[in-house]
């Protein structure tokens, strides 16, 4: 073969395999669907909304555990939110390029990636061993503590968004930075900010790690936030590695809910960003 | 002339003092994210503590595991969490390293974004479900197909045939690695997407300008310039990987032991935590499961915070050529 032959023809194997690549990916992202659907669809019944986990051998539903997993990733963002959000601005806005702001964002950046199971580890320490049991509320807390750096990151960077004449406009007015940004950077960073909130939902509410020793489980019905709660992912590992036929059904049927939920919360985010996207571009 | 009126002294107050309110409200938030990297810190050393000092430094060299006995030993859950981590990391770079390329350089503008953004969503799908599909679905697809091929061709070698002997498990350490894999090939490729975008293209023009093919601008061209956000990307993997807890715990089959084999099940530090923490009992053991915890935040923190590094390098380059 001639030189020019063998470099195209390397060419066409190296690009091949990246085109085989991409196809790989995407080939599990479908086996993986394909699964949930498959095991998941035949126990969606109605009885998998109305009825509490069963024992071993009887049937039931997931209603006990979808509520958990509702008030438990409601309160982790209803906490987790708000302090992200301020420290995003924080840095946004008032730190900017000081010294502590790179060292916060840089701690940030590693919470952000850190294993969700110290995360869990450190609740048990902080909440649980004191308050001598498990409970919602420590899950909500573990849940909001993995929320936090996930808002930070993305308030922070759509901040920067905004154009930095509209800051000026604003504080030629004479406005104090807070009224700026309340009044002029939030309302223009607003589709972004409730895109990093999607986020940070679809990142807690698959969580398992740190619930199975905060939260831990609960087989009966139960909005007592002081006491441990039952929430779909620990349903779902305990489901799953049952040897009952009912409780692995339910298992699937759960895992098929929680997924289907997130790539809805993970899709309706993008949405808004390119549309936004789109908005900054006209 | 009309002046402008002036603003009452009270409300100006009023203004400076709400100034004051919010912007401390985001300085204690800011701080927050500080506190909450130490408080964890805090809270594992101090955890860990009993059994550190009751096993000294021994707990990272022991192999044994024995709740009965009330004797731990680390080595095991290390010696797991490294080698499925680093078989994940074997597996996903080059898929990662494609993905990155057909989306940067090969595909056509219409499929851009739908297959990244299937990617992303990738990454998206929580690790619960990786682990009951990795259970069901794959580990018996290794154990029927993959393993026996494995053994009877790679098992006689030299060196390497240590590794793919034994019974076909289907759950062990290689699935877990396999199922790790998967994990983190939505976030090498994401990185590496990005990285790669930042080259310029007056560069990548002068390659193809000196008549190099697709192929040789990206090995000549895009992948040198990008070397270090392409290794902090794959260290965020590697970082990623280490501290994967649930889908690991399906797959690995939990057994505190070192064996030569991949096939065989093993046990990682997130694993054995997930497993027994709930249901420990006496304070060493537990101390002893949140020691692990505390040793599996020293590996990923340096880990991420050197891939964090590498990229923040990255990013300052990126914005200064702007």
């Amino acid at each position: 073969m001639s030189r020019r032959a063998l470099r195209t023809f390397y060419n066409l194997l190296a690009l091949s395999l990246s085109g085989l690549a991409t196809a790989i990916g995407l080939f599990f992202l479908g086996a993986i669907l394909w699964t949930l659907i498959k095991n998941g669809i035949g126990g969606m019944s109605l009885n998998v909304f109305t009825q509490m986990t069963p024992p071993p051998g009887s049937s039931g539903g997931l209603l006990n555990a979808i509520y958990g997993s509702v008030v438990m990733t409601l309160i982790g963002i209803l906490i987790g939110g708000p302090v992200g959000m301020l420290a995003g601005t924080y840095l946004a806005e008032y730190g900017r390029t000081s010294r502590l702001s790179m060292v916060i964002r840089f701690v940030n950046d590693v919470l952000l990636s850190a294993p969700s199971i110290i995360i869990g580890l450190f609740v048990y320490e902080l909440l649980v061993v004191r308050m001598g049991h498990f409970s919602a509320i420590a899950g909500a807390v573990s849940l909001a503590i993995i929320a936090i750096p996930v808002t930070v990151r993305t308030t922070e960077d759509m901040l920067n968004l905004v154009p930095q004449g509209m800051k000026d406009a604003s504080t030629a007015m004479g406005a104090y930075p807070w009224r700026t940004i309340t009044s002029v950077v939030y309302p223009a960073a607003r589709s972004g900010i409730v895109t990093g909130l999607l986020l940070a939902i679809a990142r807690i509410s698959g969580e398992t790690a740190p619930l199975l020793f905060t939260a831990l489980n609960n087989q009966f019905w139960s909005s007592n936030l002081g006491a441990p709660m039952a929430n779909l992912p620990v349903v779902i590992f305990q489901f799953a590695l049952s040897p009952y036929p009912n409780w692995q059904q339910l298992a699937w049927s759960g895992a098929l809910l929680i997924t289907l939920t997130i790539l809805v919360l993970s899709v309706a985010a993008r949405l808004v960003v390119s549309s936004l996207a789109q908005g900054g571009k006209r | 002339m009309n002046s402008v009126p002036a603003i009452a002294p009270a409300q100006a107050a009023g203004q400076r003092l709400r100034e004051r309110v919010f912007r401390g409200a985001t300085f204690a938030a800011a701080l927050l994210v500080l506190l909450l990297l130490g408080g964890v810190a805090v809270s594992l050393a101090v955890g860990s503590w009993p059994a550190f000092s009751h096993f000294k430094l021994a707990f990272l060299t022991r192999e044994i595991w024995n709740p009965v006995t009330d004797e731990y030993g680390a080595l095991a859950p290390i010696f797991g969490t490294l080698v499925t981590s680093l078989l994940a990391l074997l597996l996903a770079i080059p898929v990662s390293l494609g993905i990155a390329i057909f989306l940067t350089e090969l595909a056509p503008t219409w499929l851009k974004r739908p297959v990244g953004t299937a990617i992303e969503l990738l990454a998206a799908v929580p690790s619960i479900i990786f682990g009951i599909w990795g259970l069901f679905v794959l580990a018996p697809v290794l154990q029927r197909h993959v393993q026996p091929w494995l053994i009877e061709v790679l098992g006689p070698l030299p060196l390497i045939g240590k590794l793919f002997q034994g019974p076909p498990f289907g759950i062990g350490v290689l699935s877990a690695g396999f199922v790790l894999a998967i994990m983190v090939i939505p976030f090498v490729s994401a990185v590496m997407r990005d990285v790669f975008e930042t080259v310029p293209d007056v560069l990548k023009e002068s390659g193809y300008g000196l008549g190099a093919t697709t192929w040789e601008v990206i090995w000549q061209v895009v992948v040198p310039y990008s070397r270090t956000g392409m290794i902090g990307g794959i260290m965020l993997g590697l970082g990623r990987a280490l501290g994967e807890t649930m889908a690991v715990t399906f797959v690995i089959g939990n057994a505190h032991r070192i064996g030569s084999s991949l096939l065989a099940p093993g046990t990682t530090i997130s694993a054995s935590i997930a497993n027994e923490f709930a249901e420990a009992v006496g304070d060493l053991y537990t101390s002893s499961l949140i020691a692990l915890g505390a040793l599996l935040f020293l590996i990923t923190f340096t880990v991420i915070a050197a891939a964090r590094f590498m990229l923040m390098r990255l990013d300052r380059r990126a914005l200064s050529s702007v």
